[in-house]
């Protein structure tokens, strides 16, 4: 090739990429303006909310408000991945039930509804863990290996994990859980729930884990083309793997939470509650596609704090039990619009 | 039939279609400015321009997908319709895409009539009428597609003759074929030159959008040259030279360059002995694939240390399968691939490339790049073990390795960081090209490379395979149906019907032989 050519074809180049540059630095701007798409909605909200009550802007209000979305926010976090890597996890809900319910079966008296066990407590706290990684597991053994449909897999999944919950407790909710059981879901540090410390460090761990790590970047690519991941030689089934263990011991770690909150396991955690809603809602209304290879840790902390705080302003303003469920829909409904109209591109994309 | 012959050449007949100063903006791209372009009853008017020239843009103005910014468009001289009325649209002119429009699982009589079914009174879809109205439409157009098939089962070429027939039956006299050879081997090819010989000799005008200057030549009989959004050429083709075209869509000033490649390179002692024997050799034992369409039986191969072997074929030849095997991307029935002392793990891809084996695949769109990642993010997906520091990689660091690979494949980008599906087909391309090469491959693997991207980029690319495996000494196992490609290899395998036919081991090889060998005629 002559150097007149490269020459030549450089200047081109050089051209075409100021041109380039202009066009997409109105995008970049666009892109901006899409991340930030729910801070002024969540402006509104607080505004709303200090105005409707005065006890709404306090501290004891925060933190407590804190501590009733960590759970959520680390069932969040798990979906998250599932859905950036391209697949769904219906099961993380029952996940967030069995895990605790197994443990605390096993560690608390059978007059607290144990099974008479009373396995150290500490013990117990792996076994919460044990039971995620090993519904992850399986879950990810059926879809990926198996090539079954993600969907119906982890709905099964669900009813089946769902009743062993209320099958080993016959129904009932064990509670006396040890201190060391509760602590993660009650305690506080100064004034700052324990919880709401320990979930905003995984979202921030996790938003660095994918923004830098190996694993995080393969997860984009892998749920952003999937075909593609394999050709440039990502190893696509084994991430896979890893992110739905992922999930659900995260999801496991969530229901710990919750656990140590109420100070017992109720029969109906998760599954009987239907989380799995609240944790959708928040994931794509952060903008996280359930398509896969679209999202960040930022949207899905705000999708999370929007709506614990519509929850809240709820409760505070004692708005007939009724009612809740129709007034969370249709906040659910107006964010989602909202972020495509600012957005100006379907968040489902 | 439908219509009187219509002259090829009447000047009275109101053009099929006519646009006139037509206007496009995407943002701050002027995508078109000020494009005019008519096209007459039983003319083909063929539209050839770079990758970004506004081809597209122009074609789904005219198809009615999008709207002029200004400027008019007039179908037989009347006002085209409105933009949101598709139906009263595809009456009028209709455009076969490169991508098939046709429903799988539907029958072909059922896609010709899609979403329009001749009803019986009260609604009911008239099964029976919709069925015959296809066998007439396909006898009286010297089609021969099964009405009953689901097109599923067709081939590549019968779902275009589908899609042209819906064109037809719905009333339609003017069509654009985007790209319509993209997809057909050489025969399937000819038999479309030859049916859009036969609708324009019944009147039907016809666009012919194509990278390919040789299938203007053949079957054009007009030619207009897109150029940055303008309309640099139009003219009859008896009066254009080749090298008319090529300056016209490169521009005047570059084109001395540009016309020194079209030579095929000087053929090239395969790389030193020296070299040969540092670089492990490739060795194919016995591979067999079988799959449907598809069939590879017993080949065995050898690719030396740095020597460039093309594998062309027909499609289904097996050619592509081969190659797809080699990378990890498929895992053979029986049979190994070894590299040097390493036997490749079957279909892992990951193992391949940690052997070596870098990855052009053939269709970037599905197998290419990540749409949503940045142009330097895809590049470097192949090395985030080397350039990962405890399992964490530096945006920078990333960068800094994908930058000299696109600056030396000419990446035209704002910025490295872009997502890869807002750049143009040619410099996806490139992306994927880079992304096989940053792993410093001791063979490289490329499915038709130059697919889909224009003349110049074309010849970037092939000279940069050409110059990379000599600096580098790597072997190259390009597998492709287009012989341009082919002339960057030192030996030629060609396939037919999954065995190796024949070999072609001088160049420059002879393009009659090539084809000629492909189709299982002559062996050497």
């Amino acid at each position: 090739m002559s150097d007149t050519k490269n020459n030549l074809d450089a200047l081109a180049a050089d051209v075409e990429s100021a041109l380039a540059r202009r066009r997409s630095r109105s995008a970049a701007a666009i892109s901006w303006v899409r991340e930030a798409a729910l801070l002024p909605v969540l402006a509104v909200l607080l505004v709303v909310g200090a105005i409707l009550n005065p006890h709404f802007l306090t501290v004891s209000n925060i933190t407590g408000l804190g501590q009733q979305i960590s759970s959520l926010g680390v069932v969040v976090v798990g979906e998250s991945l599932i859905l950036l890597i391209g697949g769904m996890d219906l099961s993380l809900e029952a996940t967030y039930g069995l895990a605790p319910m197994v443990a605390a079966w096993l560690i608390v008296p059978a007059a607290a509804f144990g099974n008479g066990m009373m396995l150290n407590p500490y013990l117990g706290l792996l076994i919460v863990l044990a039971v995620g990684a090993a519904v992850g597991l399986v879950n990810a053994l059926l879809i990926v290996k198996g090539r079954l449909n993600g969907f119906i897999v982890t709905l099964g999944m669900t009813i089946l994990l769902a009743g062993i919950q209320e099958g080993i407790v016959k129904g009932e909710s064990p509670f006396a859980l040890p201190n060391a059981f509760s602590y993660l879901g009650s305690a506080y540090w100064g004034k700052i729930p324990v919880s709401l410390i320990v979930t905003a460090v995984i979202f921030v761990l996790t938003g660095l884990f994918l923004r830098y790590h190996r694993m995080g970047r393969a997860i984009y690519a892998i749920g952003g083309n999937r075909e593609a991941a394999r050709a440039a030689g990502i190893k696509v089934n084994r991430v896979r793997m890893g992110v739905y263990v992922a999930g659900s011991v995260l999801a496991a770690i969530g229901g710990l939470m919750e656990a140590g909150r109420v100070s017992s396991v109720a029969s109906t955690q998760g599954y009987g509650e239907g989380i799995i809603f609240a944790v959708f809602a928040a994931a794509v209304i952060g903008g996280v596609s359930l398509q896969g290879g679209r999202g960040n840790m930022v949207g899905a902390a705000s999708g999370v704090v929007l709506l614990g705080v519509v929850q809240n302003i709820l409760d505070l303003e004692n708005v007939s039990n009724y009612w809740i469920d129709a007034i969370d829909g249709g906040v659910i409904l107006f964010a989602l619009i909202l972020a495509r109209v600012i957005g100006g591109e379907a968040s489902a994309e | 039939m439908q219509e009187p012959v219509i002259p090829a050449a009447d000047p009275q007949a109101a053009p099929a279609v006519e646009a006139a100063g037509i206007h496009k903006r995407f943002g701050s791209t002027r995508a078109l400015r000020g494009v005019d372009l008519s096209l007459q009853p039983g003319r083909c008017l063929g539209l050839v321009g770079r990758n970004g020239a506004g081809k597209s843009t122009l074609v789904s103005i005219l198809s009615g997908l999008v709207a002029p910014d200004a400027g008019e468009v007039r179908l037989d001289g009347r006002p085209a319709p409105s933009l949101g009325d598709i139906a009263a649209w595809r009456g009028r002119i209709a455009a076969v895409f490169q991508h098939s429009m046709v429903v799988p699982s539907l029958t072909v009589a059922e896609n010709v009539f899609l979403g329009r079914p001749p009803a019986r009174r009260g609604g009911a879809v008239d099964w029976r009428r919709m069925r015959e109205q296809t066998r007439k439409v396909m006898t009286d157009w010297g089609f021969d597609v099964n009405a009953d098939t689901a097109c599923g089962n067709l081939t590549v070429e019968q779902r275009q003759v589908v899609e042209i027939t819906r064109a037809l039956a719905a009333g339609t006299r003017c069509l654009l074929l985007d790209e319509p050879t993209s997809a057909l081997e050489r025969g399937a090819a000819e038999r479309l030159f030859e049916r859009i010989r036969q609708l324009q000799a019944q009147g039907v005008a016809i666009l012919y959008i194509s990278h390919h200057l040789e299938e203007v030549f053949e079957i054009c009989t007009d030619v207009a040259v897109l150029r940055d959004g303008e309309m640099v050429l139009n003219a009859p083709l008896p009066e254009v030279t080749k090298d008319d075209l090529v300056t016209a869509m490169v521009g005047e000033q570059i084109l001395s360059a540009e016309r020194s490649l079209a030579p095929a390179p000087a053929p090239r002692e395969p790389a030193g002995a020296a070299a040969a024997g540092a670089r492990p050799d490739l060795v194919l034992e016995g591979v067999t694939f079988a799959s449907p369409g598809v069939f590879l039986g017993n080949v065995s191969l050898t690719v030396r240390g740095g020597e460039r072997v093309g594998v062309t074929g027909l499609r289904g030849s097996g050619a592509t399968t081969l190659a797809r095997i080699v990378a990890g991307a498929i895992a053979p029935d029986v049979g190994q691939v070894r590299l040097g002392d390493h036997t490749l793990r079957p279909g892992d891809r990951a193992s391949a490339l940690r052997t070596g084996i870098g990855y052009i695949p053939e269709d970037r769109q599905v197998d290419g790049f990540v749409p949503l990642l940045g142009a330097a993010e895809n590049i470097a997906m192949t090395i985030t073990d080397r350039i990962a520091r405890g399992g964490f990689i530096s945006p920078r660091r990333r960068e800094a390795r994908a930058a000299p690979l696109a600056r030396r494949l000419s990446l035209v980008s704002a910025g490295l960081g872009q997502p890869v599906r807002e750049l143009s087909g040619g410099n996806q391309q490139k992306v994927t090209v880079a992304r096989a090469l940053a792993s410093d491959p001791v063979l490289i693997v490329a499915i038709t490379p130059t697919r889909g991207v224009d003349v110049a980029s074309k010849e970037l690319l092939l000279s940069e395979l050409d110059r990379i495996t000599t600096e580098t000494g790597a072997s190259l196992l390009l597998a492709s149906d287009e012989l341009d490609d082919l002339v960057i290899c030192d030996r030629v395998v060609v396939l037919v019907r999954g065995e190796i036919f024949t070999e072609f081991t001088e160049p420059p090889f002879d393009r009659e032989a090539l084809i000629a060998a492909t189709e299982g005629l002559g062996a050497t």
